[in-house]
């Protein structure tokens, strides 16, 4: 059913439409609304056969989502930013042990300086912990990732991370078409278990391994993330045929046909990277845009194809691997090889600084002027950067670096950059 | 005039044997459950392995055999889990150090959902997974009531990783971070934290202490707090030997001289109010009990105290037996 509604709001629905069995809550901007969306269908007894925790941290909530899904029941929860780094040690036990739990992530900046606001610092901060991360474009598309993550989780026994981004996703209020019950429960399944605690067939998990087969462990976790790279694309597949719509994948291609150029970027920042491709093709511009959905597993050859002829490679990321530089550019350039298009990296959106699209045209610009640009970062106050290091340079008790940056710039500005 | 008892249960004085046959402790039946099996890697004398065996053999039968177990990283968890070995015979999970209390959690809520409310959920941890690292997850689940019994092995330090102070060390306990060196040895007084007394400030339903010195009463502690559900408490006394400094053999007797020092008042407690204590039956000084272990062996010189922190420690004892009323009355 067509609806006019909140992200957050309409991935409670479609969460619920999973029937999920345990959802651990603990709020966190900006994914609150989602748990707290599921608290009132849990309350109001719309979502039946549901058990919801208020637990007391993010490390709770995933630790409990741990246990209720080792013991057979369908667990889910959502966080973000902080929350996330604070369950990071149930992050990675969650997968180690083949957990299929289903996580919301709200994106957001991490501190400090603290920072409410969208990147991607927090999806990338666990990126190699083993778990599924999917990228949503689009409200609609974050609704029907929810419903494929379930079945995804659950046919390989690992757990998903679907990524939102904050705000621009969970806060937004556009039309997103919410599937009815019957049509849920046709593409998911009843939760089978793999390994469940049961006083009927008792197992210890969580055994201690050593070197002596540790590395057989790791091989077979990584080994089911590559057996996800043909599954994602079958049930992306599977979902279109029976909702009718494309959503999820690997990869997605927009106007790379003949391309020179061609921006990668995740989650909801292609949309406007679409609206300047559009701009740049009406001008002649060979551009177009490729989106990564799938970002762990990544897809290396499905990438390597959908970049083949190009001569550019502009990679846009919201996350900085502060000392290096990207870290989606990085994959982006493992993928190719080193052989192909140039690959440039672009910081942009950090902290929730708006992405214009005239900053993006005017940097496209610039990588055909220059080709050999290093990592850039979009819209940065160089004047404000080069006073600080000025100041910094001169005196020893220079003072915080946050606190500094925010006295030049005076009071908060609300039109964006 | 003393009247002289004979006929005194448990392992005091005369034991098992005068004991009617149904309220004897017994090592092995075929009815016993084992959940914890044979086999595993505890040290000699270990305190913990004891009071596992006995705490879960009788949450085992008061579920009637329909029991998971979550364990906390620590000692419990290693020696009972190399793989391809294990030695539980129950449905078991260990996920982290200080996770337990909510995997728990997690386990109690995915059994009710699914309608089986037969199958009951235990956690145990050691006490520095319980009262340090484990200790918000632990208060959280107590506060929802949440329907598990969370059973403790107070050995009164980090053993697993080598004998390192925790929340539980007493005062003046030599351990690998508060060596008994300087003009402060061992660990210092005014600190650590009592989380009986705090578990009962949750108003949880059933908190209780116990001793590996007194099996019976702890199957009956365990016993008790599984007729009830909601959020229950039992800290178990265990001695270890290896991170007190004590022999192997001692290890019962130094948690019956713990008890009966009145160092380690055993209690319990429910809805927030103390309801009952053990008596001690013999008094000891906390000389002791302190003697048999290296850990406090920089408080004696030749058998006498050093300066006043073994008369500290005994007002310690003294001041646990006036609070939970510890001696029987005059006869």
């Amino acid at each position: 059913m067509l609806k006019q509604i909140e992200g957050s709001q309409a991935m409670a629905e479609a969460i619920a439409l999973c029937r999920p069995e345990v959802v651990c809550a603990y709020p966190i901007t900006p994914q609150t609304h989602i748990v707290e969306g599921l608290g009132a269908l849990v309350k109001s007894g719309r979502l039946k056969t549901c058990e919801y925790i208020n637990v007391e941290s993010e490390f709770a909530a995933l630790s409990v989502a741990i246990g209720a899904s080792a013991a057979g029941a369908r667990a889910y929860t959502a966080t973000a930013s902080q929350g996330l780094l604070f369950m990071a040690e149930a992050v990675y036990n969650a997968s180690g042990l083949g957990l299929p739990i289903v996580m919301t992530l709200g994106n957001r900046a991490i501190g400090a300086p603290i920072n409410i606001w969208n990147d991607h610092s927090d999806a990338m901060s666990m990126r190699d912990s083993g778990w599924i991360q999917l990228f949503a474009e689009t409200n609609q598309e974050a609704v029907d990732l929810h419903i494929q993550a379930f079945r995804l989780a659950e046919r390989l026994s690992l757990p998903v991370m679907v990524c939102v981004d904050g705000f621009i996703l969970t806060h937004a209020v556009e039309r997103v078409d919410i599937p009815d019950q019957e049509t849920v429960d046709a593409f998911l399944p009843p939760y089978e278990p793999v390994q469940v605690l049961d006083p009927k067939e008792p197992v210890s998990l969580g055994a201690m391994v050593g070197p002596e087969a540790f590395t057989e462990v790791r091989y077979l976790e990584h080994h089911k993330q590559m057996r996800a790279l043909e599954i994602i694309p079958e049930l992306s597949a599977e979902f279109k045929g029976i909702f009718g719509r494309e959503s999820g994948g690997l990869v997605r291609s927009y106007r790379t046909e003949d391309a020179e150029t061609i921006v990668v970027a995740m989650g909801s920042v292609v949309g406007t990277i679409k609206d300047v491709v559009d701009e740049r093709r009406a001008q002649g511009d060979r551009i177009g845009v490729v989106s990564i959905c799938s970002f762990r597993p990544f897809p290396q050859e499905q990438l390597r194809e959908a970049l083949a002829g190009a001569s550019r490679v502009v990679v846009l990321e919201k996350a900085l691997a502060v000392g290096m530089g990207g870290i989606l550019a990085g994959q982006v350039q493992m993928a190719l090889g080193g052989h192909g298009p140039k690959v440039y990296t672009l910081i942009a959106g950090l902290g929730g600084r708006p992405i214009l699209k005239t900053s993006l045209s005017a940097f496209l610009d610039k990588v055909v002027a220059d080709p050999h640009l290093d990592v850039h970062f979009l819209d940065l106050k160089h004047d404000v950067v080069e006073r600080e290091l000025e100041r910094a340079a001169h005196l020893r008790r220079s003072g915080p670096t946050a606190e500094n940056v925010l006295k030049q710039l005076g009071t908060v500005m609300s039109s964006p950059v | 005039m003393n009247q002289i008892k004979f006929y005194q249960k448990g392992t005091f004085t005369v034991g098992n044997r005068l004991v009617a046959e149904e309220e004897r402790t017994t090592q092995a039946s075929p009815a016993r459950s084992n959940s914890l099996t044979c086999g595993h890697r505890a040290c000699q004398g270990c305190g913990e392995a004891l009071g596992a065996r006995y705490a879960v053999d009788a949450a085992m039968r008061a579920a009637d055999g329909q029991l998971i177990a979550v364990n906390a990283t620590g000692c419990l968890e290693v020696f009972t889990t190399p793989y391809p070995e294990t030695s539980w015979q129950i449905p078991w999970m260990h996920s982290l150090f200080g996770n337990a209390p909510a995997v728990a959690t997690g386990v109690a809520a995915a059994m009710r959902v699914k309608g089986r409310t037969e199958v009951r959920t235990i956690a145990q941890g050691g006490d520095g997974g319980t009262t340090d690292i484990g200790f918000g997850c632990l208060s959280g689940m107590f506060e929802r009531n949440d329907d598990v019994l969370y059973i403790c092995y107070d050995n009164q330090a980090y053993m697993n990783t080598g004998v390192q102070r925790s929340s539980a060390t007493p005062p003046a306990a030599r351990t690998a971070t508060t060596p008994p060196v300087g003009d402060k040895p061992g660990n210092v007084f005014g600190t650590g934290k009592n989380v009986p007394l705090i578990a009962m400030a949750h108003n949880i339903p059933y908190v209780a202490t116990a001793s590996v010195a007194d099996l019976r009463d702890l199957e009956a502690k365990v016993t008790k707090a599984m007729a009830i559900h909601g959020a229950r408490y039992i800290q178990i006394f265990v001695p270890c030997p290896l991170g007190w400094g004590s022999v192997a053999h001692d290890t019962v007797r130094l948690a019956r001289l713990g008890v009966e020092s009145g160092l380690y008042p055993l209690f319990e407690a429910e809805n927030g109010a103390v309801t009952s204590s053990t008596k001690i039956r013999r008094r000891v000084p906390v000389e002791d009990y302190l003697l048999l272990q290296r850990r406090f062996a920089h408080l004696f010189k030749k058998g006498k105290p050093v300066d006043d922190r073994v008369a500290r420690l005994q007002a310690m004892a003294d001041e646990n037996i006036r609070r939970f009323n510890l001696l029987a009355p005059e006869e």
